[in-house]
């Protein structure tokens, strides 16, 4: 056998150009574009994957989180191909149909396939699920039942922040920390925040992270399928379709008090704005995985005090002793990053920062903490103590707290969420030590978040851009007498011509 | 229900495979048999056990506060029998022939043991089965387990059993030493599952001895492997008279 396989291989001269043909076609642009996260090898630990939180794919182990198929089972070709062509939202992985034409994530999608020996002669076959029963209001709340009786909360919190008792433990199937999802922000779900998809998810489980397949349940007669559904209607209706970005967070103007503590109904009524955080990713130590992606925020105004809210999910009131295994291992997996991560949780934190000083046109200080040309207003507040320094910043690490401060603050954490509410009166009690709150106009504002738990002390934040506060100004009542009057006045001008015309024709 | 109990009482019966002894995380008495399921290739046996010398490690302390029906069935918090030392014999030890066999293949049994899930924690907590036989998976306890095996040569799963009373029934292809289980809910859980490409392996009891039955006289090698202590290896002879012995011994690290 052996001296026919060499007569045959001899009898190709071009050796080296048949070796080239055999490798596939996908490698060359898997090499290009996806070595750098998943690495050459396909085990997960490219350049990237130190920065990254959740990790890379291991493809080589061939367990994927986003299948139609069922758990234990391989991915069909279209499963891949969702992920390859639109990415996971909530990760770094991004979609390829922009950048990679049908025939190169066809072939892409191939040659991931040939890290494991798993797909070979494989035929994956999805599951087949029976269809979406109708929504209403009683299914959501069936839904939130079952939610509660197969105990999703234990990961995934009461209110769905992902702060069940369980979430501090959890590791994906490579010992690294992985987060317990938080459901009320479906522009993160990996696999996508349509119902239907929430339900496959539910199906199939996520393979390789803690998330199980629920599917024995309904196939052991402990829940209907038409019930698990219901739990796919009741965490979609935990999250808006996409957060409402605005530019500009308007104050509202309010005629009775203020609101004095984050639980006061009155915040009810204002609605919220969602102000994205990314990664700290400019100043050393950089931090690329944040906890906190995004703060909810209202503002309100009597004419003489500002009242600020700002609210977002953190699983920990930091520090927390039921997260330090938590900290331990992203120290344990987030080794490259600029340097160790601290062995002690710090406290949370969360910065408001104005400019100190208006400026003509659209001059603004440095977004991360001013210089000292241009200085930043910054109220810093921390969990522990549970205190608030306002003060005069020139950068991130340069800060020096004002002597008298104006601004108040109330801090309530609950259902994995912070809520902190920051009062200050508009006119500052030292004008040069802090800036007025002009009525009518925008003002800059922008923030910083940290979940000590979370390893995030010093430069390892979330940070926002610039955006606007606007504070409204009462109506004045010549607003509402002025247009009736000219309404009137033209009216009356247009029956006086009208009058004239008729006379006119009458005379003809 | 009806089948749990089938399944348990033939897992029983069966213990792993090739008659050993089964470890029982709990301490019940294990039910040694020498009768394998499949044709044996002879009579004889191997009877071993596994000694701990020195000072046996603490084993961690489980704060189950989070599970309160769990933790009212213990006295205190309870422990997490990762090594289990009693009279200086070590239980929770997976032994296994791996040479002086023909080379097979061996069919595998119909009858499944099995792994229940038990006041929060796993029993046993070691478990051997052969490549192709199922393993039956129960949960005794009213309330969310999930079963997460991270194998690497087997394909792993993850799948819920929200109630008391739900079974399922794994089947792992191929040989692996080990495959872990864990619960994600109850982090401390731990159990580890040997597959192996034919019956002889046996799991090492409180009183630290094993049986591996069904074997014909002649020499074979034996690996022994612990979850925390590491593997040890031996070579035993089973003489005219059908009777082979050996003993491990771990000590402190």
């Amino acid at each position: 056998m052996a001296a026919v396989a060499l007569i045959v291989v001899s009898a190709v001269p071009p050796f080296r150009r048949s070796a080239e043909a055999q490798e596939p076609p996908g490698k060359a642009i898997y090499d290009r574009w996806c070595a750098g996260c998943h690495g050459e090898d396909g085990a997960g630990r490219g350049e990237a994957a130190a920065f990254m939180l959740p990790q890379p794919r291991d493809f080589t182990r061939a367990a994927y989180q986003i299948r139609t198929t069922a758990s234990g089972e391989l991915p069909t070709d279209a499963d891949l191909h969702r992920v390859v062509d639109d990415g996971m939202p909530g990760t770094a992985m991004p979609g390829w149909r922009a950048k990679l034409n049908a025939q190169e994530r066809d072939d892409v999608v191939a040659y991931i396939k040939t890290f494991s020996r798993f797909f070979e002669g494989a035929v994956p076959e999805p599951l087949a699920f029976a269809g979406a029963p109708g929504e209403s209001a009683e299914g959501i709340e069936e839904g939130a039942r079952i939610y509660r009786e197969l105990e999703c909360f234990k990961c995934h919190g009461d209110a769905g922040r992902g702060d069940g008792p369980s979430a501090p433990t959890l590791s994906d199937d490579w010992d690294h920390p992985i987060r317990a999802a938080d459901l009320t922000r479906g522009w993160n779900f990996n696999g996508g925040a349509d119902v239907k998809q929430i339900f496959a998810r539910l199906r199939t489980g996520l393979d390789g992270t803690p998330m199980p397949s629920f599917s024995d349940a309904i196939d052991g007669g402990v829940i209907t399928e038409e019930q698990l559904w219901r739990v796919a209607q009741y965490v979609r209706s935990l999250t808006p379709d996409r957060p409402p970005v605005r530019e500009v967070i308007r104050a509202v103007r309010v005629e009775s008090a203020l609101p004095s503590r984050p639980e006061d109904t009155a915040w009810g009524e204002i609605e919220p704005v969602f102000i994205p955080l990314v990664g700290q990713i400019v100043i050393k130590p950089r931090w690329f995985a944040p906890r906190v992606d995004g703060l909810w925020v209202r503002a309100a105004h009597d004419g003489t005090s500002l009242a600020l809210l700002v609210a977002w999910t953190d699983p920990s009131a930091s520090p927390d002793s039921a997260w330090q295994e938590w900290l331990d291992r992203m120290a344990a997996t987030m080794t490259d990053v600029d340097g160790a991560l601290p062995a002690v949780q710090g406290p949370d934190r969360l910065h408001v920062q104005f400019p100190l000083r208006r400026e003509e046109g659209m001059e603004r200080p440095y977004f991360l903490g001013g210089d000292t040309r241009r200085p930043a207003y910054q109220w810093r507040w921390t969990t522990s103590p549970d205190a608030v320094a306002e003060g005069r910043a020139t950068g991130l690490d340069a800060f020096a707290p004002a002597a008298a401060t104006g601004v108040t603050h109330v801090a309530a954490h609950a259902d994995g969420e912070w809520r902190v509410q920051f009062t200050r009166s508009l006119v500052p009690a030292d004008s040069a030590a802090a800036p007025a709150f002009p009525l009518g106009e925008a003002m800059p504002i922008a923030f910083l978040a940290a979940d000590g738990s979370d390893g995030e002390d010093g430069m390892r934040a979330a940070v926002s851009a610039w955006y606007a506060i606007y504070l409204d100004v009462p109506t004045p009542a010549g607003v509402y007498v002025i247009p009736v009057v000219a309404a009137m006045v033209t009216a009356g001008l247009g029956g006086l011509v009208v009058v004239q015309a008729q006379r006119r024709t009458n005379r003809t | 229900m009806r089948r749990t109990w089938l399944a348990m009482g033939i897992a029983l019966t069966f213990a792993c495979g090739g008659g050993g002894e089964s470890a029982g995380g709990g301490g019940e008495t294990p039910a040694a048999s020498s009768q394998p399921a499949v044709a044996a290739l002879g009579t004889g046996s191997i009877s071993g056990v596994v000694m701990f010398e020195g000072a046996a490690p603490a084993n961690p302390t489980i704060d189950m506060s989070e599970e309160p029906n769990c933790a009212a069935r213990y006295s205190g918090a309870p422990a997490d029998p990762v090594v289990m030392v009693t009279d200086g014999k070590l239980g929770n030890v997976f032994v296994r022939v791996t040479g002086g066999l023909p080379a097979g293949p061996y069919p595998a049994p119909a009858s499944a043991p099995t792994i229940d899930q038990n006041g929060c924690l796993y029993h046993p907590r070691v478990v051997g089965v052969m490549a192709g036989q199922s393993l039956t998976i129960l949960n005794s306890d009213s309330l969310l387990h999930n079963i997460k095996a991270v194998p690497t040569a087997n394909r792993g799963f993850n799948v819920s059993q929200p109630r008391a009373g739900m079974t399922r029934e794994q089947v792992f292809t191929e040989p692996e030493i080990m495959v872990p289980l864990e619960c994600n809910v109850h982090g401390w859980m731990k159990a580890y599952v040997g597959v192996v490409a034919h019956p002889y392996f046996a799991t090492s009891g409180e009183n630290g001895a094993f049986t591996i039955g069904g074997l014909p006289p002649g020499t074979y090698q034996l690996e022994a492997w612990h979850e925390s202590l590491g593997t040890k290896t031996a070579e035993v002879t089973i003489g005219p008279d059908g009777a082979g012995t050996v003993t491990f011994t771990y000590g402190a690290m």
